[in-house]
């Protein structure tokens, strides 16, 4: 990177947190901005893709129900059935619902014209986990009673006494704020460091290919770089929305849980 | 260094990325909301009516296979029973048959046997009437014959002895007689 600069001299400026800042695009409101309008393209394409594919519920799925279910059914057998277990059926929905919503708005980050990854504004993330740290809280207390739930944190059983005085603030820690921080924390990190880097080479190209000849010449290597970063992105767009669920699934699992 | 340091203080200068905005996560909660009563309503039954309909006519289609294997196994068991009851029976029958065939010939051998016996004793019967016929018309012709041959010879020899006449005589009166009884 710092041979980048140093190429570009002083009429480069790279990339920025400032990039993830967009202004509304009519008005003032804060409401109205370009990721606001993602987050509800994403559930209008999601909802409308998965209602449509899965309408005719037919035994011998066309095309497209056949794509819905491929979606549906990985996240029921890979995420549902084998973390959850027998109990899954109840938080398919959900976990469902997180999957593609994620999915799809980290799939904007590459797709032609959006081109940003509506996860890389934070407070996306952190509503998402805030469903997630609701429902595995809730059926925590549902399942195992407020004060067994709350005993099973602080005092974990089959452990001598002293080590509760080090134990104890951990597993708090761990189930009302590592969880839910980690969980919209590295989703967000992920987007939007994806983002920045595409945006250093795609700009980094740009800025080259308008100054002298053989920096055009170089400009082949940042496009191309740029390029098979999307790829990478895409990768990594995906397994981001996977861990998500999956990571989802695994606290509700937890909740789920008689005894560690 | 230089670099992330330059990015924090543009980040700074602008909007932290790492601290949210309300308006955002209030709209991630509606937007996520909305997708998730969508998909629970709309989806997620349906997918899961579609797989349970293609496990059961999977699982059906297997069951009614087996039956079907099941049925097509007894079918043949029974045809084989029926093919090899139909060839015992059918060997039976010409067992049978040839006993029977032996029995009509042996019957029909036994008839002509009869017939035969029949035709010989009906033909013996007829020469021996025949036989009688003619034995009687030869005791006639004997009879005119011998008066014939008698006349001639008493004829010649009328005059040599009388006790000859009388013997013809008295023969053929017997003679007479024995032909008069049999008519």
């Amino acid at each position: 990177m710092s041979l980048l600069l140093a190429k570009a001299d002083s009429g480069f400026t790279p990339p920025s947190a400032a990039d993830f800042e967009f202004q509304p695009i009519f008005g003032n409101s804060i409401y109205f901005t370009k990721p606001v309008f993602m987050v509800f393209l994403s559930v209008i394409v999601i909802s409308v893709f998965f209602i449509t594919s899965a309408r005719k519920a037919a035994i011998l799925p066309s095309r497209m129900q056949f794509a819905g279910e491929s979606v549906y059914g990985f996240v029921r057998k890979t995420i549902g059935e084998e973390v959850i277990g027998p109990e899954f059926m109840r938080f398919m929905p959900f976990l469902f619902s997180i999957f593609t919503f994620v999915l799809v708005n980290n799939l904007f980050g590459i797709f032609p014209l959006l081109q940003f990854p509506t996860m890389s504004r934070i407070g996306f993330p952190i509503s998402i986990t805030i469903c997630t740290y609701l429902v595995y809280h809730f059926v925590s207390v549902k399942h195992k009673g407020l004060l067994s739930y709350l005993k099973e944190i602080c005092f974990m059983p089959g452990i001598p006494k002293p080590v509760y005085l080090i134990l104890t603030p951990v597993e708090i820690a761990t189930y009302f704020i590592t969880r839910p921080l980690t969980l919209a924390m590295r989703l967000f990190a992920n987007m939007f460091a994806g983002h920045l880097l595409l945006l250093i080479f795609t700009l980094g190209g740009e800025y080259l290919l308008h100054s002298g000849l053989i920096f055009k010449f170089m400009s082949l290597f940042s496009f191309g770089f740029a390029i098979g970063l999307t790829f990478f992105e895409f990768g990594i767009q995906c397994l981001q929305a996977y861990i998500f669920t999956l990571l989802s699934a695994l606290y509700i699992a937890g909740a789920l849980a008689d005894e560690h | 260094m230089n670099k992330s340091f330059s990015i924090l203080a543009a980040a700074e200068s602008a909007h932290s990325p790492v601290v949210p905005q309300p308006a955002e996560i209030i709209v991630g909660l509606v937007a996520f909301t909305i997708l998730f009563l969508l998909l629970r309503a709309k989806a997620v039954p349906k997918f899961e009516a579609a797989y349970k309909a293609r496990t059961d006519a999977i699982q059906g289609g297997m069951e009614r296979a087996e039956k079907a294997q099941l049925e097509a196994e007894n079918a043949l068991r029974s045809y084989t029973a029926q093919l090899a009851e139909a060839r015992g029976e059918a060997q039976k029958l010409r067992e049978e048959a040839r006993v029977e065939g032996a029995e009509i010939i042996e019957q029909m051998r036994t008839t002509a046997q009869e017939e035969a016996a029949r035709i010989t004793a009906a033909a013996r019967a007829a020469i021996e009437a025949e036989r009688q016929q003619a034995l009687n018309s030869l005791v006639s012709e004997v009879g005119s014959i011998a008066t014939a041959l008698a006349s001639k010879i008493v004829g010649e020899s009328l005059d040599d002895q009388v006790r000859q006449s009388r013997v013809v005589e008295r023969f053929l009166s017997d003679l007479e007689s024995n032909s008069e009884a049999k008519k």
